[in-house]
């Protein structure tokens, strides 16, 4: 017997997916544009993998593999997390981390829904702890070296790791921003010296400046389709700024301003594709506040004073652990038991 | 699409809602039509919230329209009336316009086609005592016809001084029905002379008409039919949002006071009352008239989709074959396509809770996709006008953690499937919530005759070590008397013991004999002893009366009801015994007797044959090992 | 040295600090709980109809209390009663001891007026007083109090109770768990 309501609101999880997808899409060309071809490689290799995966683990559940494989969520975590790999990182490791992040962080748990941790981030974390040495080696974007890969160069070197002849990796590569202000720091280098570097361009890295702003856009269009919360990408922002700010008005030759924090790294990407991720968050509205301030420290933290270049990853996972706790102790009041609730979930 | 009505007046927003597509122009196009009267019609006696009304009337009895055929049962129950006059068929388990697709009690009336009322005569309200008033709404079978049915009665003459605010309930947010508003278009006038008599029964300040802003002709004949009142009142228009019909949301809406849960609204100084229930209270204290009809929406795969004013009984394949249902329809929602059930059958009658019945098509309400997993989007918790959160009631549910779901307020769910409605994974959360519900209440209920067994049993053994106790007390007693006789006070103090013992004993017995014959007196009908009415008190005296069988003080007065009917026919009986000559009387003795000694003989014979079955099945199983 | 002595007075202060916080949350937050035996009657359905053997469910409590009785003596909690002594008693769970009978849906006793003689054998049976009559006099069953125990069939003489099976109405109707219509088309 069917049951009431006998009509729903025709927005399917396929569609919600798609429009995340959609919203990618104007960093993944900005990223082509300064970069070259490896993001797309990337992006390739990690969705056919991730895909091929979901259905592989699938089948050895006895799930239906049509209605799963086509709900995007896979695609849209393979995405994810070949936009925070190195877009010259040899072709194995995002393959690798296609599966870890599908078949342990997402089905291990119970598939779809049902993961603690957020499958792209498991998926970046486990390659960076494990293979910190390639995990680091970016190359620099397009006119700031004088010598660049071209596509079929970026093409050869993931696939077959060789480069065209005379040419060293080393002869094109460079930290990333973040990278490069940490490293550069600890060699007690000052912040202009470090700014004058080539790598800069008006307020964080050449190139990567445009993809964050790229993000920016992308996530500014989830928030009017109101796909995201607006809590999230708001708190976040606002506490990696508010700490970057405190710091740097403290001590400006030390610590970088909020502009840079802001557009380095996987900031933007953070703050609207990866802490959004409602799955892994908490659900309340306050405590999507709390989540998204605590990612925001920790990513300070971790960027400044960590051993690694960028923290949103780790900052994902370590509040991804807290989320139950966090909404058991922020359900919001119910319709006529305001002021004398707040304690619901403490009893348990 | 059409003029919508915009006048500034303030409202104060309720949280969450949805809005679904309307549907409503299809049937609030034609004015009301008079609904057909049926060759038979099936009046369920279960329509209100509470009791089910006890039938009045037997097999065969011809009834007229408006004659009460089932009476209020208690407090929170209504009277049921024939809708219209015949020969009452049958009284009888049928289906019934509910989602378990059960039977219930229904009177089966055969209409005779003259449609004949009753002597109708206006009740005088303002003479009447507020009691008088409720037991007249009772009678009148007077309930909610939002859809709850609530007996209105109870909620007339609770506050002494006075409502703040009356809320006159017409947002009608569900899609499709438009009963409502078509009833305000046509009949405003008897609405608001219906409103006058309530606002003047709660003395109530203000009287706010809550009404969604895609009725613009409502408002408007409302509008114009409030304008000679004396008292304050005014037509609130409300966006259209759903579900801004439901009782809190509606009264949050005009009032911005949240009734907190588990309190009644009244207690905040607010009622709130559905229009149509408001149409149907003038109707029956202006005009005499029950509860035999409501508006109803027709509409859905059907081929003149409308409103009808419908014979409460009326089969709803009769109302179907009024508004030409199509071929293709494969169910019927009764109610809205957001809170309705699929009746079970088009041979149940029309009941007061039916406002709206849809003709299903798969055309119209496509099937819905597969369930997928939560993802935790939140959108259930931004829609739900409860302010809950449905994605974790959805996990208690469906884990069956029932405490849990409790914990997190899941009996504040009003069920308006607006979680379900935006759900991306299409998530029947509803259904979750329900289930749950219904669990918790089974539980509850069981728990509930667990204790009342566990109390009955230790009462029962504390009367059965009482007995032992009393009877050891007799015996010794006697013993003494014995003792005392024999030893002719040997010992001035034994006898002045004994002497004692037997005042106190006298006293005792006296005592019991008063308490017999006052309860004699009281209740010739519950004796302490079956024969104590017939024994004289002297007797009494002499032979102690023995303990109730049961403890008849204990039973509530149901129960007791119960009983003395078992007793009068037990009385009845032995007047006839009475009535016997002696030869009747020992033939019939012989016959009991021999009735008797072949029911033993034929239980013996059963014992005798289950026993050897008994041998004969552990022999095949030896046999079978 | 000092670091050392340092360390050590910390850890001490702290150890003495959290030692006096949990002292004062176990006399602030103490739990008054019911008696293990309460508890356990609490989960059995208090039928009194002795299948457990046990002479009612007080009884029988208390034997699983001591230890002396296993949980899976009472047919009518059913293996839901099971599951739930088991959980309080963080013990395994157990099928249905069949000694003690089997579970059946829930039943009331009725007594066949034309063939009932007034013995009260019933009524002395009732452990919970539900069957009204005297001696002589035509007995009933209150159904509502009626727990199915079946203790009264046994000594009638005449044979004239029966067990009627309480079936849905539309006020005791359960909405059902949703079914899933996701197929899972290998045990998973």
């Amino acid at each position: 017997m069917n049951t009431s309501p006998f009509f729903i609101k025709p927005t399917p999880l396929q569609v919600v997916m798609f429009k995340v997808a959609l919203a990618l899409v104007p960093a993944i060309a900005v990223y082509t544009y300064s970069f070259g071809i490896g993001v797309l490689v990337q992006i390739t290799l990690a969705t056919v993998a991730a895909l091929a995966t979901e259905a592989v683990c699938l089948k050895l559940r006895g799930y239906p593999i049509k209605p799963f494989v086509t709900d995007g969520s896979a695609i849209v975590t393979a995405w994810l997390m070949a936009l925070s790999f190195p877009p010259l990182a040899p072709w194995w490791m995002i393959v690798v981390a296609a599966v870890i992040s599908i078949a342990l962080a997402k089905h291990m748990y119970g598939g779809l829904g049902q993961n603690t941790f957020n499958p792209a981030m498991v998926g970046f974390a486990i390659m960076i702890v494990s293979f910190p040495a390639q995990m680091s080696r970016w190359a620099a974007p397009f006119g700031v070296l004088p010598q660049s890969l071209d596509w079929s160069a970026q093409l050869s070197w993931i696939f077959t790791g060789n480069l065209p002849a005379g040419l060293a990796f080393d002869a094109v590569a460079s930290a990333t921003p973040l990278d490069t202000v940490k490293t550069q720091l600890m060699q007690h280098a000052s912040m202009s010296h470090i700014f004058q570097s080539p790598l800069f361009g008006t307020i964080g890295g050449v190139g990567t400046e445009w993809i964050t702003a790229a993000y920016l856009l992308g996530g500014l269009y989830l928030l009017w389709q109101k796909l995201i919360p607006w809590q999230i990408p708001v708190t976040f922002l606002a506490v990696l700024g508010g700490v970057a700010g405190v710091f740097h008005l403290v001590d400006p030759t030390h610590y970088t301003s909020p502009l840079f924090h802001w557009f380095s790294g996987a900031a933007m990407l953070g703050a609207f594709f990866i802490v959004t991720d409602p799955v892994t968050g908490p659900t309340t509205p306050l405590g999507r506040v709390i989540f998204a301030a605590l990612i925001g420290l920790l990513t300070y933290l971790i960027r400044v004073f960590g051993g690694y270049p960028d923290g949103i990853a780790f900052a994902v996972l370590i509040m991804n652990l807290a989320a139950p706790f966090i909404d058991q102790y922020t359900q919001p009041a119910v319709f006529g038991r305001k002021g004398k609730q707040k304690k619901a979930g403490v009893q348990s | 699409m059409n003029a919508r009505a915009a006048l500034a007046v303030t409202f104060f927003p309720f949280h969450g809602g949805v809005h679904p597509q309307e549907h409503k122009t299809e049937s609030s196009g034609t004015p009301i039509a008079a609904g057909p009267i049926p060759a038979k019609l099936v009046v369920p006696l279960h329509q209100s919230i509470g009791n089910m009304a006890k039938a009045l009337v037997n097999v065969g009895d011809h009834v007229l329209k408006g004659q009460m055929i089932a009476a209020a049962d208690g407090t929170v129950s209504a009277a049921v009336h024939a809708p219209t006059s015949g020969r009452v068929l049958s009284i009888s388990p049928q289906r019934v316009p509910h989602p378990s697709g059960l039977l219930e009690h229904c009177i089966t009336i055969e209409s005779d086609g003259e449609d004949r009322w009753i002597d109708r005569n206006r009740f005088d309200w303002r003479t009447a005592e507020s009691r008088a008033i409720r037991d007249y709404l009772r009678d009148m079978g007077v309930v909610g016809l939002g859809g709850a049915v609530f007996p209105s009665h109870l909620k007339i003459g609770g506050a002494s001084d006075g409502l703040d605010t009356l809320v006159i309930n017409a947002a009608e947010c569900e899609p499709f029905i438009t009963c409502d508003d078509l009833l305000m278009r046509e009949r405003a006038v008897q609405i608001v002379e219906g409103i006058k008599i309530l606002q003047a029964l709660l003395q109530a300040r203000e009287v706010l008409i809550g009404v969604e802003d895609n009725k613009p002709q409502a408002v408007d004949a409302m509008r114009a039919a409030i304008a000679g009142c004396e008292f304050k009142i005014d037509v609130v228009v409300v966006p259209t949002l759903y579900p801004s019909g439901g009782a809190k949301q509606l009264i949050k809406l005009l009032t911005n006071k949240e009734v907190p849960s588990g309190v009644r609204s009244t207690d905040l100084g607010v009622q709130c009352f559905n229009v149509a229930t408001v149409y149907t209270i003038y109707r029956a204290i202006e005009h005499g008239e029950p509860v035999i009809s409501r508006v109803v929406t027709l509409t859905g795969n059907v081929e003149r989709p409308g409103n009808v004013d419908a014979l409460i009984g009326t089969p709803i394949a009769d109302l179907l074959a009024f508004a030409g249902n199509k071929p293709d329809s494969d169910s019927y929602i009764y109610g809205g396509p957001m809170m309705g059930f699929e009746i079970p059958g088009t041979d149940v009658g029309l009941s007061k809770a039916g406002n709206c019945i849809i003709a299903k098509s798969s055309g119209l309400f496509p099937p819905k996709p597969a369930e997928m997993p939560c993802i935790r989007c939140g959108k259930c918790a931004d829609a739900c006008p409860a302010e809950l959160q449905p994605m974790d009631l959805y996990w208690f549910g469906k884990s069956k953690n029932f405490g849990k779901a409790q914990e997190r307020n899941l009996f504040d769910c009003i069920e308006c499937g607006a979680c379900a409605y935006v759900c991306p994974s299409n998530i029947q959360l509803v259904d979750y919530f329900r289930f749950s519900k219904s669990e918790i209440w089974a539980a509850e209920k069981s728990k509930k005759a667990a204790d009342q067994a566990r109390e009955r049993h230790e009462f029962r053994q504390f009367r059965e070590e009482r007995e032992k106790r009393e009877k050891a007390e007799r015996l010794a007693a006697k013993a003494a008397q014995k003792h005392d006789a024999a030893a002719s006070s040997a010992d001035p103090a034994d006898a002045e013991r004994a002497a004692k013992i037997k005042a106190a004993m006298e006293r005792a017995a006296a005592k019991k004999v008063e308490a017999a014959a006052a309860q004699v007196a009281a209740d010739p009908l519950t004796p302490l002893d079956p024969d104590a009415n017939a024994v004289p008190v002297a007797e009494a005296v002499a032979a102690p009366a023995p303990e109730p069988v049961a403890p008849v003080s204990q039973l509530d007065p149901e129960k007791a009801e119960r009983i003395r009917e078992a007793m009068e026919k037990r009385a009845a009986e032995k007047a006839a015994l009475e009535a016997m000559s002696p030869e009747e009387k020992a033939a019939r003795e012989a016959e009991k007797k021999a009735k008797i000694e072949a029911a033993m003989a034929a239980a013996a014979a059963k014992k005798a044959a289950k026993a050897a079955e008994a041998a004969k099945a552990q022999g095949d199983q030896a046999d079978g090992a | 040295m000092l670091t050392f002595t340092l360390a050590l007075a910390i850890m001490a202060i702290l150890a003495i600090l959290l030692g006096a916080v949990l002292g004062w949350a176990a006399i602030k937050y103490k739990v008054d709980e019911d008696p293990l035996v309460d508890k356990i009657d609490a989960i059995l359905p208090q039928t009194q109809c002795g299948q457990c053997g046990f002479p009612g469910c007080k009884p029988y409590a208390t034997a699983i209390a001591n230890e002396e009785a296993d949980i899976n003596r009472c047919p009518p909690g059913g293996e839901d009663g099971i599951r739930k002594l088991a959980d309080l008693l963080g013990k395994d769970f157990k099928a249905l001891n069949a000694e003690n009978g089997e579970e059946k849906p829930k039943a009331v006793a009725v007594i066949d007026e034309d063939t009932c003689i007034g013995c009260t054998l019933c009524i002395q049976a009732c452990p919970v007083d539900a069957i009204v009559g005297a001696a002589k006099h035509l007995h009933t069953i209150v159904s509502s109090e009626c727990t199915g125990c079946e203790l009264c069939i046994a000594p009638c003489p005449v044979d004239c109770i029966s067990m009627q099976t309480v079936g849905e109405t539309v006020t005791t109707w359960k909405w059902r768990y949703p079914v899933i219509p996701l197929t899972v088309k290998a045990a998973a």
